[in-house]
């Protein structure tokens, strides 16, 4: 594997690492393991922990997707690896 | 015009499109028929990937289900919609990258070797079939709900209408009538999810209509269902762990994530995709077009366990007469998803927390006998005692999935959103039913026969054996529908126990680690599977009696059953890694492939 290879292999598990952090914790934290914490606050008609489990999340990993695959374009041109 | 001739009318018209579609976008070689020639928009795919993935039991049963379980209701919504992260981010641009046709072909061409790629091919087949019996009898029981015809008509007009588009188009003309399926089922859902979010609310969005005051002046609707539940002796809707422990939540939660990035089903959508940026972004569009139905979810969740409440028990709270009821329920007592026993006869239904009827709490009508009030007469009541504080004993048994089925009449909305939503949780399963016979027919003619058997077929004869396989796998799937073993319902749900355990692990090691080889693939693959197994057949048993009573004090570690697939992944993991450590690393060809698979270009 050549170095820019190796370097855009790099930035990637970076990217992907940073992104499941934040997956886990809007689910796992946030929705399950300190919901009772969160549940202390309100947004409207919700309390906050019971919101994540229900709709928070779930909006958490549309962005996620989206800013992924946005981010991973970048890094193709960068690291010259596009394809066509 | 009555709502069973527009119900069949919305439905005929919905199978005209599907057919035409079929007909129009037909495959004529084994690329068109397995990743339909990878010619597929991004966004096309997401939509079908939506309507794939989006199965009878996502339309019918779920907001059921989260209506009846609250706040745990979030691990199945995080569960089945986290898995599309993991499936983006892990594996779905680098499968695209390898480029062949099926997911066992990467593992047979990853782990060097035929024996794990005969191995994936069983993982496979045993989860898509156990999935698609669940579909075929969905079919049938929309079909003999709304148009009341036997469940084993409206089972063989699904089978006809699968059999055609998918044994014409394969996976190309699957796409294209999965997206239109989608639209139907998406537009179906919606509609009647407004309607009821304006009555209760004035909030047009369900999604915001959760979190909103009630208008007429109550306050918050979870707040007044909290207090309205606990007053009747249920656990509170929107406080954590009434039913489950956090351990087991978690658990759950993390094998239907993982299990929904390992169904083979899903992941083949993303070999049909132009390009790895593709591959990406698509998953980000099917995520979109599926959030849309599960975030509506929990509010019809909500808003239907409280307009069931206040019908019931009446404005007051004190029960409604009999003879006042809503013509709805006595249309769904006529099909038994609804019971009624006047525990203390004062002939008002009166609904609380508690079993009604005695045994496994569903009712044993007395044919078609009626009782004092015209009531149908069952043969089971239970104790007939209120549970905690309620003010009197449930009399009402009620069936999880009537909540999106019945809504549409709750609401009193018009004829053609009945007949739509009818047509809508068809689309659901057929769309399911034909991804998945897809996945198994094409396991069968690439995986087995040209790729393990015999190798020197043609591309015609390969796609003519693939059409005929699609054409036997829709025979066993409706035999199943016709006569489901009494553990289907069960075991649907513990398929993605067996794709967490088995498939997942064995795809991104041959992604993520270089020096993963094939003894370790497949020790791996067979012990997390075997163990995953072993693990629901002992506390459920599947074939035979349990061996153990199926309580927290006896699973592991307080895991249930269902959450098991979290286990099994460990395990694979763990017995993956120790073989692998211990044998040959895999050659350098291998170490190669997996650079490219790494790289877009």
């Amino acid at each position: 594997m050549d170095t820019s290879r190796d370097a855009y292999w790099k930035a990637n598990i970076r990217l992907v690492t940073g992104c499941l952090i934040i997956w886990f914790s809007v689910s796992f934290g946030c929705g399950i393991l300190l919901v009772d914490f969160f549940n202390q606050f309100r947004i409207g008609g919700y309390k906050l922990g019971f919101w994540f489990a229900q709709q928070g999340s779930i909006f958490t990993f549309l962005v996620l997707i989206f800013y992924y695959a946005i981010h991973m374009n970048t890094l193709d041109r960068k690291y010259g690896v596009r394809e066509d | 015009m009555d709502l069973q001739t527009l119900t069949y009318i919305t439905i005929g018209l919905s199978f005209v499109l599907y057919i035409g579609i079929a007909i129009w976008s037909r495959a004529s070689s084994t690329g068109d028929f397995y990743v339909a020639g990878k010619h597929v928009h991004p966004v096309a795919n997401g939509m079908a990937t939506a309507a794939d993935w989006m199965s009878a039991a996502s339309f019918i049963s779920m907001a059921g289900l989260i209506s009846f379980l609250g706040y745990e209701g979030g691990m199945y919504l995080m569960g089945w919609t986290g898995g599309y992260v993991l499936l983006a981010m892990l594996l779905a641009p680098y499968l695209r990258k390898f480029g062949k046709f099926t997911v066992p072909e990467f593992i047979g061409d990853r782990y060097y070797s035929q024996l794990a790629r005969v191995v994936a091919v069983i993982c496979l087949i045993f989860i898509s079939f156990t999935y698609v019996a669940g579909q075929m009898r969905g079919v049938g029981i929309v079909f003999s709900r709304f148009l009341e015809v036997p469940v084993d008509t409206g089972l063989f007009i699904g089978m006809g209408v699968v059999f055609i588009y998918a044994v014409l188009g394969g996976m190309k003309g699957i796409t294209y009538t999965q997206v239109a399926q989608y639209c139907v089922l998406i537009f179906a859902y919606t509609v009647p999810a407004v309607f009821i979010a304006i009555n209760a609310t004035d909030n047009p969005l369900p999604q915001l209509a959760l979190g909103s005051e009630l208008s007429d002046g109550s306050g918050y609707l979870l707040d007044r269902l909290d207090k309205t539940l606990v007053d009747l002796g249920f656990g509170d809707y929107t406080s954590p762990f009434n039913d489950k422990s956090m351990i087991d939540v978690c658990a759950i939660t993390l094998a239907l994530m993982v299990g929904t990035a390992g169904l083979p089903h899903v992941i083949v959508r993303f070999f049909t995709v132009p390009r790895v940026r593709d591959a990406r972004i698509s998953a980000g569009w099917a995520l979109l077009f599926i959030t849309i139905l599960y975030t509506t979810a929990p509010a019809v969740g909500a808003l239907s366990r409280m307009n069931l409440i206040t019908t019931v028990n009446g404005v007051d709270g004190s029960g409604t007469s009999y003879a006042a009821i809503p013509a709805w329920f006595k249309t769904w007592e006529n099909s038994g998803l609804l019971a009624w026993y006047d525990h203390n006869g004062d002939s008002k239904v009166q609904y609380a927390a508690g079993n009604a009827f005695a045994g496994d709490g569903k009712p044993a009508f007395a044919g078609e006998q009626r009782g004092k009030n015209r009531e149908r007469v069952t043969s089971n009541p239970g104790e007939g005692e209120p549970v905690g504080n309620a003010p009197f004993a449930n009399e009402v048994y009620v069936d999880r999935d009537i909540m999106v089925l019945a809504n549409p009449e709750i609401a009193g909305l018009p004829d053609w959103v009945i007949a739509l939503v009818a047509a809508g949780g068809i689309a659901a399963a057929l769309s399911t039913a034909a991804g998945l016979l897809l996945v198994i027919s094409s396991s069968v003619s690439h995986d087995l026969l040209k790729g393990t058997f015999t190798k020197t077929i043609s591309d015609r004869t390969e796609l003519m054996a693939g059409r005929v396989a699609a054409g036997f796998a829709i025979a066993i799937a409706g035999y199943l529908g016709l006569h489901p073993p009494a553990f289907v319902a069960q075991v649907v749900a513990f398929a993605f126990g067996l794709a967490a355990s088995s498939l997942f692990p064995a795809i991104l090691m041959g992604i993520f680690n270089k020096r993963m080889n094939k003894w370790g693939a497949i020790t791996g693959m067979l012990s997390g599977l075997s163990f995953t197994l072993g693990y629901i057949i002992y506390f459920k048993g599947v074939f035979i009696e349990p061996f153990a009573a199926n309580i927290p004090e006896n699973w592991i570690l307080g895991i249930s059953p269902e959450g098991a697939g979290v286990i099994g992944m460990a395990v694979n993991f763990t017995v993956a890694t120790i073989v692998a450590r211990n044998t040959a690393p895999p050659p350098p060809h291998i170490q190669q492939m997996v650079d490219d698979i790494r790289v877009p270009n």
